[in-house]
């Protein structure tokens, strides 16, 4: 993992100087609400339905145990008693008061952590593959480029009042586990065919309002024009990127509106003027942040016959396996996927007391590491295969042994209208309910692999457009109102879902996803083909008269 | 009928307009308002407690009577007046029910 | 308000007379002119004056090129604090263009914003929020002083190994300027 050298902690520690400065002002009345609200958003503080709420920064998803404890910790004394991962590897509170958050900020600061950029107008937060630096199929360790567009774009002087927010994804892997095509800046790491490491950059991805795939601007951009390029990027966004509407203001839609080359073009130009400048990456400055991400000193295999009698006696335990492990590259080794997404529970939450118990198994089992995905699950990158049976029974007695990594439970959800002060309808009880509706374990296997993904407004923050199946929350006279979108996906085969037709009510949208599943399972090619592989061999028409009848 | 309604600024606690100009944390506690010159001097109240730094953003909502009691007509309303629909334990509804106990 | 300019640690008077498109240029002294009515007068016609163009926010710095030398100033407009365009035009007009003369901000400028606005090579600030005023001469810091993107300031050193990590050569207070 990355740590801290003297200037990071002074930089973290001079930040939260600054936003208790903030606050202090705030309150005494120096600052208006309008003049605040910029500053506490860009240390990502809200003020939602009930209370505040503070998302604290994971970057790229990366915790060690002692900043676990160290958020269980926060969630009990500064809050309620959990937190809530995001699609974002982020962590929200829901119920910090603004005069504590000065002291909360002292605290993650003890740990290396913090909430900077984590909203705003801004560089958010890098995200990256949460099984990088363990995955098999991983071509370099997005982790790095992460960390140095991370420092990078922390506290910018020249874009921390963007025309909106800005989200960049790394993947470090052909198979894009980071939905890259959905962010402003989406990175695939490559190599050519000299060897060396490069990304394939796409520009102008994006939910919301206007979902869009990001389009390509260059195949190979050499490792050391990282910061360059995107610098290039930001600028012609920051200029020229539309202030007149909130809407229309992400780079999305600069590149409909311009057009792809033209706008290509500028950023190249830009590019030019500033390259083999002060930007370039020496070799040797990447070289010794990578050293901060190499592969912890992995223990021999263990007893595997643990593992497989577990198979044969535990129960579950089977089921568990198939499910929540993923290759690794180190033999013996896998990594574990953690569900917070137990049936009928609210997708990313995590007790104060569940944050412990990973916590202590990620130090005992896990070499101190502990990943969050975007699918707002926790991940333990490196396990023994050997260690997995005394870590599941840990996870079971503590309601985290869902075996349900990829299927239709495990559901994404933004906190919707029951937290979120933009909401226009409730995600998490939708959420809830299908899981209740879906959660006999023979039924999910049987069911396969399906991305249900649940937005309680238009502006997506449940990803609801790369769904399989898409769940939209709007308000229509009053009344929740939900409307369903199938085919979308966000892997590298990323494709926008398709509105299936009129929506439904808070009491019948649990019936029209089970009568959509339900459809899927009769018309599959076998067991072997996937809802989206249906979908995208049989079309719409199918599910269309499931669920409005033949026209 | 309406009702002035904030959320606090040092807590981010959601409050409502009562009598004499002071916040309340309960929605029976609020001010009704029953006419547009009541609303708007409401409203007025509201802004100077903002320049005041006692509560950020207030705005009017609508509210019908039911059973009795005050109900807000948006569902948005009756969730901030209550606290999230999938956590009774948390928010005002659990104060409700601890002085209940 | 009488001195709402904050120039090298302290506020001073605005000497330069803002003329509008459509009023007559006088014969001597410091002009303000809007960037069209800036390019559409020849530098002879300006003799005896010092020239100051206003860039508001929209308008390119590239429109300049060529004709920086013969401006003294450049007043980069903010019309709302969160309105983040004059950062890329301080820069491009430092660091491209090579512009050498005063870059003043103006219009909502706060306190907050200040560090960023002097990091991309602004030197002057049109000020008139009391308490960004109140602050700006107690001399109230809020700047994080370490910096993690190298920009083209001289007055900027490396710090550690991390080419992009920079630290200010000498700790200044805000709004003062090393040369």
């Amino acid at each position: 993992m990355y740590r801290y050298d003297e200037f990071d902690r002074e930089f973290v520690d001079a930040r939260v100087a600054q936003f208790s400065d903030q606050v202090r002002r705030r309150l005494s009345g120096e600052l208006t609400e309008d003049q605040f609200k910029p500053l506490r958003l860009m240390n990502g503080l809200y003020l939602q339905l009930h209370a505040y709420m503070l998302r604290v920064a994971i970057p790229y998803g990366t915790l060690n145990s002692r900043q676990m404890r160290k958020l269980a910790e926060i969630a009990r004394k500064y809050d309620r008693g959990y937190g809530h991962f995001t699609t974002r590897q982020n962590v929200q509170f829901n119920w910090p008061r603004l005069d504590e958050t000065p002291a909360i900020l002292n605290e993650l600061a003890e740990v290396e952590m913090h909430a900077i950029q984590t909203s705003g107008n801004c560089i958010r937060n890098v995200t990256a593959d949460h099984f990088a630096g363990a995955a098999a199929d991983e071509i370099a360790d997005p982790r790095v480029y992460a960390e140095i567009l991370r420092q990078w774009s922390s506290l910018h002087p020249e874009f921390s009042f963007l025309p909106r927010k800005f989200k960049i994804a790394i993947t470090g892997a052909p198979h894009d586990r980071a939905a890259v095509q959905v962010h402003d800046i989406g990175l695939q790491l490559v190599r050519n065919e000299a060897g060396e490491t490069g990304f394939t950059v796409f520009v102008g991805g994006g939910l919301g309002r206007t979902p869009m795939i990001g389009r390509k601007v260059r195949d190979f951009l050499p490792e050391a024009d990282l910061l360059a390029y995107s610098e290039a990027i930001l600028r012609v966004y920051n200029l020229y990127g539309r202030r007149d509407n909130k809407y229309k203001a992400r780079i999305k839609i600069l590149v409909h509106e311009t057009g792809i080359e033209e706008l290509k073009a500028d950023i190249e130009r830009e590019f030019e003027a500033i390259r083999h400048g002060i930007l370039t990456l020496p070799k040797e400055e990447v070289d010794r942040i990578e050293a901060y991400f190499a592969a912890p000193e992995f223990a021999a295999p263990g007893d595997e016959a643990l593992f497989d009698a577990a198979l044969e006696t535990v129960p579950g335990f089977a089921n568990f396996a198939a499910r929540n492990l993923n290759a690794h590259r180190q033999a013996g080794y896998v990594s574990v996927t953690i569900s917070l997404k137990p049936i009928g529970g609210a997708p990313g939450d995590a007790t104060a007391e569940q944050m412990e118990v990973v916590a202590d198994l990620a130090a005992r089992y896990g070499h101190d590491e502990i990943r969050v995905s975007h699918e707002q699950n926790l991940v333990l990158p490196h396990v023994r295969k050997a260690d997995v049976p005394a870590i599941y029974k840990v996870l079971a007695e503590n309601g985290l042994a869902e075996a349900n990594a990829g299927l239709v439970t495990d559901i994404i959800a933004c906190p919707g209208m029951d937290y979120c002060a933009l909401a226009t309808a409730r995600s998490i009880p939708v959420a809830q309910r299908i899981s209740e509706r879906f959660g006999a374990s023979e039924r999910q296997q049987q069911i396969g692999d399906l991305k249900i993904k649940i937005s309680g407004c238009i502006n997506a923050c449940g990803h609801h457009h790369v769904g399989h199946i898409g769940i939209l929350g709007v308000e229509k006279k009053g009344k929740e109102y939900y409307q369903i979108t199938l085919g979308g996906s966000a892997d590298e085969s990323s494709s926008i879902g398709e509105i299936i037709g009129p929506g439904f009510s808070y009491e019948e949208v649990v019936d029209a996803v089970e009568n959509l599943v339900d459809t899927y399972v009769n018309i599959r090619d076998g067991e072997g083909e996937t809802f989206l592989e249906t979908y995208r061999r049989v079309g719409e028409t199918p599910f269309k008269e499931a669920l409005y009848g033949t026209q | 009928m309406k009702l002035v309604t904030a959320n606090r600024l040092s807590d981010g606690e959601v409050v409502w307009l009562g009598a004499a100009g002071r916040w309340v944390e309960t929605l029976f506690e609020a001010r009704l308002l029953e006419s547009r010159e009541e609303e708007a001097a409401a409203l007025a109240e509201a802004d100077a407690s903002v320049a005041r730094q006692e509560v950020v953003e207030p705005y009017a909502i609508d509210v019908i009577r039911e059973e009795g009691h005050l109900k807000p007509v948006r569902f948005r309303e009756q969730i901030r007046a209550a606290g999230p629909t999938i956590r009774l334990d948390l928010g005002k509804q659990a104060r409700r029910q601890e002085s209940a106990a | 308000m009488a001195d709402t300019i904050y120039r090298n640690g302290a506020f001073e008077a605005d000497s330069w007379l803002k003329v509008a498109d459509d009023e007559a240029l006088p014969a001597e002294g410091q002009v303000l002119l809007s960037l069209e009515r800036f390019l559409s007068i020849a530098d002879e016609n300006a003799e005896g004056l010092r020239v100051g163009v206003v860039l508001k926010a929209g308008e390119r710095a590239q429109a300049l090129e060529g004709r920086l030398e013969a401006v003294a100033l450049i007043a980069i407009e903010f019309p709302k604090f969160s309105d983040g365009r004059g950062y890329s035009s301080a820069r491009l007009l430092r660091e491209k263009h090579g512009y050498q003369g005063e870059l003043r901000a103006i219009g909502d400028v706060l306190l907050d914003q200040i560090p960023f606005m002097i990091r991309c090579g602004i030197d002057s600030f049109e000020v008139v929020n009391e308490p960004t005023r109140r602050a700006l001469v107690e001399g109230h810091s809020v700047e994080v002083p370490v910096y993690l993107q190298p920009v083209g300031r001289a007055d900027e050193v490396p710090l550690g190994t991390r080419p992009w990590a920079r630290r200010h050569v000498a700790a200044q207070r805000v709004g003062q300027q090393a040369d």
